[in-house]
């Protein structure tokens, strides 16, 4: 059946192998369409989605504009930091003015952790998950995963390791989940103060020292050190992290393979990873952006069709 | 003795063309096509996923190999994004591949179809060729032309047989390479 098994893309944790796979089959159609001549197709032109930002995002938000506007759907735009909620506006009062005025889907972002789940049993309407807190962020997790398929053929049998801020890292609890019900092994690698204590249950190993997890891994997915959610010192120095977790072209280098490097961006050049090599031939950090945007339409398409059309 | 009744026994069904009349039919839609498009530098052919593109596929192997035409582009057009029945329909819509490796820009354009029934798939066709370019002139040819039952204004310059056929029957084309034999079936329901 080429059928989601769920009515709003909540986390990845909530979506079968089977939605991964049509999701992946649909966005290579997708993708076939965004580098025609002309990149748009008429499918959503009675669709109307609401983009809920309640935090900031760049190339999130640009991506899901994007795609919406590629299905010809309409699309209007909130911010938080410019509307009512600073005025004491409750999220389910927000969303359900929002939707009177005939919205069929949300795509929100959310700093507290369950705010889709949350809004999807209060409103009526599709609600799509672009990151809750640290909770998940679903369709940077399918990009991801999408992209790894594109560059490696297959997910299932891979091995990926996950480094640098997992505790605040809404990138890697998707990932993790994506990653294991495509059949990858995953590890995750960062100072022990950022990573969370029972990742272990979700079946992730921990590697503390980078470089044995690089001679591991087939891909590495190099995460951005979250300073604005850090109430705390989590680690001596910004230096020191770099000395020890930080991906530079060296031991890239000395290793006897070549990994895939990945970045959900925003990078930190110097930080995390440095220019050369987020700029090598390893690096498939354009790649994933480009497939966002594919991976973006397929899920607004898939859920859309859902939405079985009445005659007002 | 009676027959005893056997559940199993297909719909009701009638040959409308059998595998020799369908040979005659794709030679003669071969000599009309050559008759308008001369050696094909200016025109290319699209197959109308998902069932357009056998009978494409014949087409060009037979004008390749019988009439000795070569260079004949052929590609294959989606058009799930296009339609008009998106949300409407009970079944979800699959997508099939869409590959066009060819500029259609100026270039006459001959759209490959099955069966022409309502016209809505060609509708969307013709929209969703537009993507590509804007071409000089589309064609349609279709193996089956069921009259009477068009929602929209659209007929084929090229028709392999003309059928009346009552909305309730369905008009089933099999092909060899795909369904194990050329034949083409009037089922009734």
């Amino acid at each position: 059946m080429s059928e989601l098994s769920v009515n709003h893309l909540l986390g990845i944790k909530y979506i079968t192998e089977a939605d991964i796979q049509l999701i992946f089959e649909t966005a290579d159609h997708f993708k076939e369409v965004i580098n025609r001549p002309i990149k748009k197709v008429p499918s959503l032109r009675d669709i109307t989605i609401a983009n809920l930002f309640f935090e900031n995002s760049t190339r999130t938000k640009l991506s899901f504009e994007l795609a919406e506007k590629r299905l010809s759907a309409d699309v209007i735009n909130f911010a938080s930091s410019s509307s009512s909620v600073t005025k004491g506006e409750t999220l389910i009062d927000t969303v359900n003015n929002i939707l009177s005025m005939k919205v069929d889907i949300v795509v929100m972002r959310h700093p507290n952790p369950g705010a889709g789940v949350f809004l999807s049993k209060h409103v009526d309407a599709s609600i799509i998950n672009a990151g809750d807190g640290a909770h998940e962020h679903p369709t940077q997790a399918l990009l991801d995963t999408y992209s790894i398929r594109e560059k490696l053929g297959d997910v299932a049998g891979k091995k990926v390791v996950i480094v640098g801020d997992i505790l605040h890292s809404r990138v890697a609890l998707s990932n993790i989940f994506a990653l294991q019900k495509l059949g990858a092994t995953v590890k995750v690698c960062g100072p022990k103060t950022l990573i969370p204590k029972y990742i272990e249950k979700l079946n992730v190993e921990i590697e503390t020292n980078l470089r044995k997890a690089l001679e591991w891994c087939d891909v590495a997915n190099m995460l951005r050190v979250q300073n604005e959610r850090m109430d705390i010192s989590y680690f001596p120095t910004t230096r020191e992290y770099t000395q020890q977790f930080g991906l530079n072209k060296a031991i890239l280098d000395s290793l006897n393979k070549e990994i895939v490097v990945m970045h959900p961006g925003p990078i930190n050049r110097g930080v995390e990873i440095t220019s050369d090599v987020a700029d090598s031939k390893q690096s498939i950090i354009l790649e994933q952006v480009q497939n966002g945007v594919a991976i973006r339409m397929a899920v607004i398409y898939l859920l859309a069709s859902k939405i079985k059309h009445h005659e007002d | 003795m009676l027959p005893k009744y056997n559940s199993e026994l297909p719909m009701s069904q009638k040959v409308l063309l059998n595998a020799t009349e369908i040979h005659i039919a794709l030679n003669r839609l071969a000599c009309q096509l050559i008759e308008k498009h001369d050696d094909f530098s200016k025109t290319v052919l699209i197959g109308i996923q998902p069932r357009g593109v056998f009978l494409a596929e014949r087409l060009k192997t037979l004008l390749e190999t019988e009439y000795k035409i070569k260079n004949i582009k052929l590609g294959y057009l989606d058009i799930t994004f296009f339609r008009d029945d998106f949300r409407r329909s009970d079944k979800p819509l699959e997508a099939n591949k869409t590959q066009i490796n060819f500029i259609v820009e100026d270039k006459n354009i001959v759209f490959i179809d099955d069966v022409l029934f309502t016209g809505r798939s060609i509708r969307s066709a013709l929209t969703a060729v537009q993507s590509f370019g804007r071409p000089l002139e589309i064609e349609l040819l279709t193996l089956i032309d069921r009259r009477f039952s068009r929602h929209l204004p659209i007929q084929p310059d090229y028709r392999g047989r003309q059928v009346d056929a009552i909305n309730g029957e369905k008009v089933k084309v099999c092909w060899k390479e795909n369904d194990g034999e050329d034949a083409v079936y009037l089922v009734k329901s």
